[in-house]
């Protein structure tokens, strides 16, 4: 069975090569533009990954990060957040908030899609 | 009449009452639960002022003086609200030194001086007998119109043998009961605590005796106070006694008597006593302040109207208005009245009696005998260990010895007197001590000569111009001198000395007293300066606020001692056991186990010295300290130099003062100025972080589709070719704020170039829109231009200008609505300023995001639909408007579009530029 991705980015451009990237590993992708809309979707499609941008308007991804793992329903859905923000701080925010796993930007497309490929496996 | 034993009975019950208020006194003292520790029980005592004299003298004095008896309580009042300062620096100096009378006082000021110890004694001796003559007459009078002897009668008893004399008796009595008041047992300070609770309890009851007579006066024999004064009013005799003159006084003899009585309350020995030795707190006097004057205004409300009243009933010399008190009740059958207003006297007297003469029996004691007895080597060396039990009887001989004096003179003089002229004496006298008590605290260069030549001139122009004249009145010396002068000299007449008239009698006396005592004090004292000895205890009395209760006087000694010549040196005179706790307490406050363990130092020397002064006087402790030590006396000098390291020290505390306060201000800057800082970094580190999320979001675009072509061969040319072009678009946006980073940088930093020229803003504005018109059109939007025909010349850097309208007119292009976006562009100016509007119809700002745009990297807008852009164009084109004295907004609402607008300030005298624009257009 295919597995579900969802794309959460507010920049235009990172969302499409994310797309390819994920397209071409033969994994379902949909997208989501801001936060809020993440956590509709999230509910709506139970996602196997949501790759998950930081800083986006509305809705944080680390809200979106708390949200979803506070609720059990969706404790099935994995995450692994991307952010522009390289601190350490930021690193054991996310993990914090439940993010099974987080990478900086800019990344190496290699490392992100076996990345996405060891956390879909671990199942 | 009453019987003679009902009386005598009852002031036997009324002295054994006040032995026991005594007694309770000290039994609650020993326990530590003093009653007297209150100022209304220090208030009370201070009321001892009030004697025998105010009592029956104050009616006899406004009934031949009128008002005039009122100078003697206007000075105490008058002393106590403006000198109790100078009262609580005596306080404060009798407890530092352990003073214990005025004598000690002046002696110790002048280097501890034995023979001013004993002239000052002496004068309080001879000057304070006929008050305490004053008193017994008093009581005996008093006893004698109860009993209802007729004045003839009286005098005829006093007439006769000494020993028939009830007076005499009355005198032993009292003096038996002072012994057992004030010298059950010798105490340090010399404070007598059941003696203090036992005077408060008389102050209230004369108070109470003399209302009570007062009120029977005024509203039962009389219809109240106008009654009273219309009817003296109405009375040729009487009416006088309402004026200042009308008495035969002057203002001079009114200012005479205000002073002396001022002086009196401060220095007469019983009021130094219990101001000064018997007080417990300083906090107490201030209550007294206030309290004791008005006690002096209760105990005098009746004066007149008992006076005026006697008068009118019984007539002017019928009967001797000092027995007024006693007669009025008497005479209107109120026997009791009169038995309570007897006792109320009688408690007048005796409260005065024994105060003074514990006070005089401390100065006789410690001043004039112990100087005496220690001339003895043979005493100094006396085998007896103990010589408590010595000084005691000295002190109870001294009581004995000064009632017998006062009951002589009373016999010798007491009958030519009033009351009040007998205790006139008195005052004068005591205020004598004035110049060297009040120089010595205020004043460093009084010596003890010059106190002495004061005292001695004062006290022999006193006895010469007052005392002999009060015997010469009373028979006992040949009236001659009087009339014609010593030795037949007219200008040595006692009462008109060097021919100066026009006085009466006491401000005559006190006149010339002064005069020579102040003369004598000021002139001896500035023919030398003080010795080291001297110095030293002038810096102690002067500077007592300064040094504080704790400080140690002790750097004016230089010797070596021993523990085991000091303890019992002390226990000779204050008893074994009370010498070891004073000393175990000593060792405990220098955290020593035993008393032998404690160092003989300056310190312990001093210590031991002081509690001596307390039970024999400074002069001998002095005396007696110096006979088991060896010392080093020091010179003017040393004292001097020691004087400068402290006022030294003193000054450099004070630096070291200033320079803690300045630290700590610099201390307060450096914080401010560190937190101003911390918050800079704070800034710079977001601004930082901002940076590098904005770098790194695009360069993430351009790592993955680099890589993924890198990686990837497969990808078509389509792809290939949407994914370049992204990364070239990317990468022109990394540039783009890179550069703006930098420009934003340069600004702030304030390195940013400025080529300032005269703009033409309509030319600018026109060339910015024109370079954005195909923007524009490629969104499909109009551009309305609306320019005034001329605009005054801005003097700003062009380019920057272009910069602002190029990112307000991008941003424009950026939000109106695809295909039916409308742009205005405006230029207006007036009073003084350009505006420039750029109004667009895109989606508008909400108001919360309206404050934040100007931020940098806070862009507006809905973030899928938002177009590209640094989040530093607004902040950039905001620092370059205020740069140049403007301001730059935004109005909007959501939905409306939004309005940027800036203004910019003309120069000076851009108003004829403005015109030589417009031709230049046309």
């Amino acid at each position: 069975m295919t597995k579900k991705i969802l794309i959460v980015d507010d920049e235009q451009n990172i969302v499409i090569s994310l797309e390819f990237l994920m397209k071409r590993e033969g994994y379902e992708v949909s997208i989501a533009g801001d936060g809020e809309e993440a956590v509709a979707r999230i509910r709506r499609e139970e996602p196997d990954l949501v790759l998950l941008d930081v800083m986006m308007p509305r809705k944080s991804g680390f809200e979106v990060c708390q949200e979803i793992k506070s609720d059990p329903a969706l404790k099935a859905v994995r995450i692994l957040m991307l952010t522009a923000k390289g601190r350490d701080t930021e690193v054991a925010k996310g993990l914090a908030m439940g993010a099974d796993a987080y990478m900086t930007k800019p990344f190496s497309t290699k490392e992100l899609v076996e990345k996405v490929r060891a956390m879909l496996s671990e199942r | 009449m009453l019987s003679g034993g009902l009386i005598v009975s009852v002031s036997f019950a009324y002295l054994l009452l006040l032995f026991a208020v005594a007694y309770f006194g000290d039994r609650r003292a020993d326990q530590g639960r003093s009653i007297i520790a209150n100022p209304w029980t220090y208030a009370l005592s201070l009321a001892v002022y009030c004697t025998a004299w105010t009592y029956f003298g104050s009616v006899g004095r406004a009934a031949s003086g009128g008002v005039w008896f009122l100078p003697i309580y206007l000075g105490p009042t008058l002393g106590f609200a403006l000198s109790w300062l100078v009262i609580l620096k005596m306080i404060r100096i009798a407890k530092t030194y352990r003073i214990t009378s005025i004598a000690d006082f002046i002696a110790s000021r002048y280097g501890k001086s034995h023979l001013l110890g004993g002239l000052v004694s002496i004068i309080a001796v001879v000057g304070t007998v006929p008050y305490i003559a004053l008193q017994l007459k008093a009581i005996s009078s008093g006893y004698a119109l109860l009993i209802g002897e007729h004045d003839a009668a009286y005098r005829s008893i006093h007439a006769g043998s000494w020993l028939q004399d009830s007076t005499l008796y009355i005198a032993l009595l009292l003096a038996v009961f002072t012994v057992l008041f004030g010298t059950r047992h010798l105490d340090a300070t010399e404070r007598h605590e059941g003696m203090v609770a036992a005077i408060a309890f008389e102050s209230v009851v004369k108070l109470v005796a003399f209302l009570a007579v007062g009120l029977f006066v005024t509203y039962g024999l009389f219809d109240g106070f106008g009654d009273i004064f219309a009817r003296a009013y109405a009375d040729a005799d009487l009416a006088g006694l309402f004026t200042l003159d009308g008495a035969g006084g002057s203002y001079g003899g009114w200012f005479a008597l205000t002073l002396l009585a001022m002086l009196s309350v401060i220095f007469l020995p019983r009021q130094f006593q219990v101001t000064v030795v018997e007080n417990v707190n300083e906090q107490h006097l201030r209550r007294a302040t206030w309290l004791f004057p008005a006690y002096l205004l209760a105990i005098n409300v009746f004066v007149l109207p008992i006076a005026l009243g006697g008068l009118l009933l019984f007539g002017q010399g019928a009967v001797d208005p000092d027995t007024f008190v006693l007669t009025l009740p008497l005479v209107h059958g109120q026997k009791w009245l009169a038995l309570l207003a007897f006792v109320g006297g009688l408690s007048a007297s005796t409260g005065m009696v024994i105060v003074e003469t514990i006070a005089l029996s401390t100065m006789v004691c410690n001043d004039l005998v112990m100087p005496l007895l220690l001339r003895l080597s043979r005493f100094k060396q006396a085998a007896s260990p103990d010589l408590t039990g010595l000084l005691l009887a000295i002190r109870r001989g001294a009581i004995l010895l000064v009632l017998l004096l006062g009951y002589v003179y009373f016999r010798l003089a007491g009958e030519a007197y009033a009351l009040v002229a007998i205790g006139l004496i008195s005052f004068a006298a005591v205020a004598q001590f004035a110049p060297a008590m009040l120089g010595g605290m205020y004043w460093r260069g009084g010596t003890r000569e010059g106190a002495l030549a004061g005292l001695a001139g004062g006290f022999l122009l006193w006895t010469y111009t007052l005392l002999l004249p009060s015997f010469a009145k009373s028979g006992w010396l040949d009236p001659a001198f009087l009339e014609h002068g010593l030795f037949g000299l007219a200008w040595l007449k006692p009462e008109q000395l060097f021919g100066l008239q026009g006085l009466d009698n006491i401000s005559h006396a006190l006149f010339w007293s002064m005069a020579a005592n102040i003369g004598c004090y000021v002139l001896v004292s500035v023919l030398r300066s003080p010795t080291g000895q001297e110095a030293s205890q002038a810096t102690l009395f002067v500077d007592v606020f300064r040094r504080g209760q704790t400080a140690m006087p002790a750097s004016f000694w230089r010797g070596s001692a021993e523990v085991s010549d000091l303890l019992p040196l002390v226990a000779r005179f204050l008893g074994t056991r009370r010498a070891m706790d004073a000393f175990n307490d000593y060792a405990r406050t220098r955290g020593v186990a035993h008393v032998q363990e404690l160092k003989a130092d300056a310190g312990l020397v001093h210590f031991a010295e002081t509690l001596l002064a307390g039970a024999i006087g400074s002069a001998s402790a002095r005396v007696m300290v110096s006979s088991v030590v060896q010392e080093e006396p020091l010179g003017l000098d040393e004292v001097m130099n020691i004087l400068d390291e402290a006022s030294q020290v003193r000054a450099y505390s004070h630096q070291l003062e200033e320079k803690s306060r300045a630290l700590q201000a610099a201390t307060d800057e450096l914080r401010r100025a560190n937190e101003q800082l911390k918050e800079l970094d704070r800034l710079k580190d977001d601004f930082m972080s901002s940076v590098t999320h904005e770098l790194r979001t695009p360069l993430t675009s351009i790592r993955a589709f680099s890589e993924m072509l890198h990686d990837d061969p497969r990808i078509d040319l389509a792809e290939r070719t949407r994914f370049l072009g992204i990364i070239v678009s990317e990468t022109a946006r990394l540039t783009r704020l890179v550069n703006q980073v930098l420009d934003m940088a340069k600004i702030e930093s304030g390195h940013a170039e400025w080529h300032n020229t005269d703009i033409d803003m309509r030319q600018l504005v026109e060339h910015a829109v024109g370079t954005t018109a195909q923007l524009f059109r490629d969104r499909g939007a109009a551009v309305e231009l609306s320019l005034p025909d001329a605009v005054p010349l801005l003097r700003a850097d062009h380019d920057r200008m272009v910069q602002v309208m190029l990112n307000l007119l991008s941003n424009a292009a950026k939000f109106v609505p695809a295909g039916e976006g409308r742009v205005k562009v405006a230029l207006t100016h007036g009073g003084g300023e350009l505006r420039v509007d750029v109004a667009d119809n895109g989606p508008g700002i909400p108001p919360e995001s309206a404050a934040v745009i100007f931020e940098k990297f806070r862009q507006g807008g809905d973030q899928r639909s938002r177009p590209q852009g640094t989040g530093l164009g607004l902040p950039i084109s905001k620092q370059i408007v205020e740069h140049f004295g403007g301001r730059l907004w935004v109005t909007s609402s959501p939905g409306e579009g939004a309005t940027f607008s800036f203004v910019l300030p003309l120069a000076e005298g851009a108003a004829e530029s403005a015109a030589a624009a417009h031709n230049e257009i046309e």
